[in-house]
């Protein structure tokens, strides 16, 4: 079944599946594939697909080099949260927020820095507790994922900031070269994250603490260093989905705002091929695995099925995909064939 | 007497005692490639503690193995109280009577002594559990080995000794007559020890057979009644501990091969004593693994830790190489006593290739290529990556030199075999061009052709000046290899050997304390 030399790519089920589901809208929703310019950017389906699964694809990352070490990170959601409301607040200045008062004279970088650094403070705390402290990655990011929306509603004083800022909304709204803003954004981090991880050994160390973390001390690799830059990689991505986010809808919801984002990028992460056990990681599959997830709710909306259905579909391909994956799986069926 | 077909005949030979409670006769157990047990005779009588004593691979956990239900003999005949058993599982066996206490204690951390002592046959009532019944029996169980714990408590929290008796308790709990004790005491300290043989001497005074399976000499001749003795699967013989001195013992655990006794390496050729050495321990030691190490380590010189398994000679690589820490004496370095982590010995130029293949070498979905560069990486640092081209020329270089099988560097280490998986741990240390490299039994489950090329290599770079920390359980390559060996026993150094005294003799003699 697979070559000597070119083992199957470990995101193949996930790629199929998603050609899967573009063929049969291909076939049986006319229009999905139209893709028209108007006001001069393109619109349609495919690039609504693309526009709306930013957000998971660049939570996808940085959870796929969690994984990769043997984590987990469940407070990406909440570290969301944290930079929306973060850059809100800089916007909006409001009266009774702690971190009101702060004046970087609207500078749209400067925000975006801001939001992205207290991220990165989110991001730190998650490493240190699970390298120095030692605590089970699932429990040590519970602690955020449960206090980080209180942060938030603390630096929102509690309400729904609500701003106006050209320049920060065209994060979200506005378009490069014909195509909305967040498709370039997930673009370039996929490029820089496939860049700094496989150019350097960054990656090559971040799959051998997976692998067999006793083994990798052994062979000299800083386990605890690279635990802590992969949660400070994945909190800043989620700090930058949060800005997405809020620059979409120009308000930040310290409640709502990607709330079970987390479970979104787990999902994609597994769907993609990478072992929640660690080691072998794979960002293409987790990219594929987002968008399959986001391709599908799209299918579901434009075919006109009540959106309770989504979720019990997403679960039976997420079922699916990692069945296929499965060697077990896979050898209950090989050896029924005859030899 | 009903026989197990295929059971050969019993070799003749003094006639067996007959008050043997246990007794095994003829054993023959087979794996795949592997003769593990050969006609292996062996009884314990009631009110005996019997040790069972032999080094890795002899057979030792296959002859308990088969005694207690765990596997299925080949061939051969097990009587207990003389009439013919076969166990065909642990269960089977408790219910026969013959219970097992194996090494790491297997018990439930988190649930209370009693629980864990009526685990699995807890005293029902209509309301369930009788949580009173369960702590009376328990309590009545713990009261028979002497002891006072408090059955409330949970288990994870006390001792490994306790927890070790806990588990004796519990197997204790149904009628047992035979008692197999695999290695109660390898993470004992010597007051728990001392703790643990009032309860089996107990246990001896209430007349049942114990089975005592250890690699510490004073314990056994602390402890045990009669000596059996296996290696590679044999019945060397049974004494009395009494009639069996330690040099005796030790030279029929290890044996030895009369066409291995030449040195062709010249290994002994005393080394320059140029420059100043790269290790120094003075009196070196860490509380529960190893204590009074001392020795000097120049360029050039391979350094043997001699000593049966269990006697601190990993425990003492591993302070070496800065992966466990040192409570006593003083460890320098090139000159510098600090303490060193495994990231700092490797930029010196130190390599460790641990004798866990598995739990400390290999990544094993990762690729030859990967797990060869993986140290010579991590010394550079995460930014600076190996050029895609040196990389494969350093990878397939060590391919080819080690003559790793097969010759595919992107392939997993997992598809290869343990030989090979065990060169391509030596490749990674290779790759850093190492000035001390700590071999820890770097031929232990390879073939012939294998461990020659690797003593091979060792003598190479020895003479290009790399120094080695070398420990086998194979006395011939020790004293072929070595130009000093210092000779460790029960968890302490206790005597260092300059290259003209190493003989397997020596060693052994050393090794049994014949010296004292």
């Amino acid at each position: 079944m697979r070559s000597q030399r070119g083992p199957m790519p470990i995101w193949f089920w996930a790629l199929a599946f998603l050609a899967g589901v573009l063929l049969f809208n291909l076939i049986f929703t006319p229009g999905f594939f139209h893709v028209e310019v108007r006001e001069g950017r393109f619109f349609g389906s495919l690039v609504d697909i693309l526009n709306r699964g930013a957000p998971v694809a660049l939570l996808s990352l940085g959870m796929t080099l969690v994984i990769a070490t043997g984590g987990i990170d469940l407070s990406v959601g909440a570290v969301m949260a944290i930079g929306g409301t973060v850059a809100a607040c800089l916007i909006a200045h409001p009266p009774d927020s702690p971190i009101g008062g702060l004046d970087l004279h609207g500078s749209t970088p400067m925000i975006i820095c801001a939001a992205l650094f207290a991220a990165l403070l989110c991001g730190l705390l998650n490493g240190l507790l699970v390298s120095f402290l030692e605590l089970q990655p699932i429990i040590a990011t519970l602690l955020l994922m449960v206090a980080g929306r209180g942060i938030a509603q603390l630096l929102a004083d509690g309400k729904i900031v609500t701003f106006q800022a050209k320049g920060f909304e065209r994060i979200a709204t506005g378009t490069t070269t014909m195509l909305p803003n967040p498709i370039w954004i997930a673009f370039v981090c996929f490029a820089l994250f496939g860049l700094v991880t496989r150019r350097t050994s960054l990656g090559l160390f971040i799959e051998a603490t997976g692998s067999n973390p006793i083994a990798a001390r052994v062979a000299g690799v800083n386990a605890r260093g690279i635990k802590i830059t992969v949660y400070a990689l994945c909190a800043v991505m989620s700090g930058l989905a949060g800005i997405i986010g809020a620059a979409d809808i120009q308000a930040a919801d310290a409640n709502n705002a990607g709330l079970y984002f987390e479970l979104d990028a787990i999902l994609a992460v597994s769907v993609g091929g990478t072992s929640l056990m660690g080691g072998r990681y794979s960002l293409i599959g987790s990219i594929v695995g987002a968008y399959l997830m986001q391709t599908l709710t799209t299918t579901i909306l434009t075919r006109g099925v009540s959106p309770e259905v989504t979720l019990v579909l997403k679960a039976v391909v997420v079922v699916a995909v990692c069945l296929l994956q499965a060697t077990s799986f896979r050898q209950l069926f090989a050896k029924k064939v005859p030899a | 007497m009903e026989r197990v077909p295929g059971a050969r005949h019993r070799a003749p030979g003094p006639p067996p005692m007959a008050d043997d409670l246990l007794k095994l006769s003829g054993i023959t157990k087979r794996f795949p490639g592997v003769l593990a047990l050969d006609n292996v005779d062996f009884g314990v009588r009631a009110g005996e503690v019997h040790a069972l004593m032999g080094e890795n691979g002899a057979g030792k956990s296959t002859l308990i193995k088969v005694a207690t239900g765990v596997y299925d003999a080949d061939g051969g005949l097990i009587e207990l109280y003389g009439s013919a058993i076969r166990p065909r599982s642990p269960a089977e066996a408790v219910r026969l009577g013959i219970s097992t206490v194996y090494q790491e204690v297997n018990l439930v951390p988190n649930l209370t002594v009693a629980e864990n002592i009526c685990l699995g046959r807890e005293p029902r009532g209509p309301l369930g559990i009788k949580w009173s019944a369960l702590r009376a029996r328990a309590g009545a169980a713990i009261e028979r080995l002497g002891l006072s714990i408090d059955v409330r408590r949970s288990l994870g929290g006390c001792s490994i000794a306790i927890q070790q008796m806990v588990a004796i308790a519990r197997a204790l709990d149904v009628s047992a007559k035979v008692l197999v004790l695999d290695e109660p005491t390898s993470s004992l300290d010597a007051a728990e020890v001392a703790q643990l043989f009032g309860v089996v001497r107990r246990l001896r005074g209430e007349g049942l057979g114990i089975v005592f399976v250890t690699h510490f000499l004073d314990q056994v001749y602390e402890i045990s009644d009669r000596i059996t003795i296996l290696r590679n699967g044999q019945k060397v013989g049974a004494w009395e501990t009494a009639s069996l001195s330690r040099l005796d013992l030790v030279t029929n655990m290890i044996g030895r091969d009369a066409t291995e006794l030449s040195r062709p390496f010249g290994g002994q050729a005393a080394p320059k004593e140029a420059g100043a050495p790269l290790v120094v321990a003075r009196d070196v030691g860490r509380r529960g693994a190893v204590s009074g190490v001392s020795f000097s380590l120049h360029s050039g010189e391979v350094l043997g830790l001699a000593g049966l398994l269990g006697s601190g000679r990993t425990e003492t690589a591993r302070i070496v190489f800065g992966l466990d820490g040192h409570d006593r004496g003083i460890l320098d370095i090139e000159g510098a006593h600090q303490r060193l982590g495994p990231r700092s010995s490797i930029r010196r130029g130190f390599g460790f290739c641990s004798e866990d293949r598995k739990a400390e070498g290999i990544f094993p979905e990762m690729n030859v290529r990967e797990n060869i560069l993986i140290a010579l990486q991590g010394r550079r640092g995460w930014f600076w990556k190996l050029p895609a081209a040196r990389q494969k020329t350093v990878a397939s270089d060590l391919v080819a030199r080690l003559r790793i099988q097969p010759p595919d560097i992107e392939r997993p280490i997992q598809f290869l075999s343990g030989g090979n998986q065990q060169k391509v741990l030596l490749a990674r240390w290779l790759a850093i061009e190492p000035r001390l490299l700590i071999l820890d039994e770097p031929t232990r489950g390879i073939d012939v052709g294998a461990k020659f090329e690797i003593m091979s290599l060792v003598e190479s770079l020895r003479a290009k000046g790399t120094a080695f920390l070398f420990i086998s359980s194979e006395l011939s390559e020790v004293v072929r290899t070595c130009t000093i060996v210092l000779v460790m026993r029960d968890r302490r150094a206790v005597k260092t050997l300059a290259s003209n005294e190493i003989s397997e003799d020596g060693i052994i003699a050393t090794i049994a304390g014949e010296d004292q």
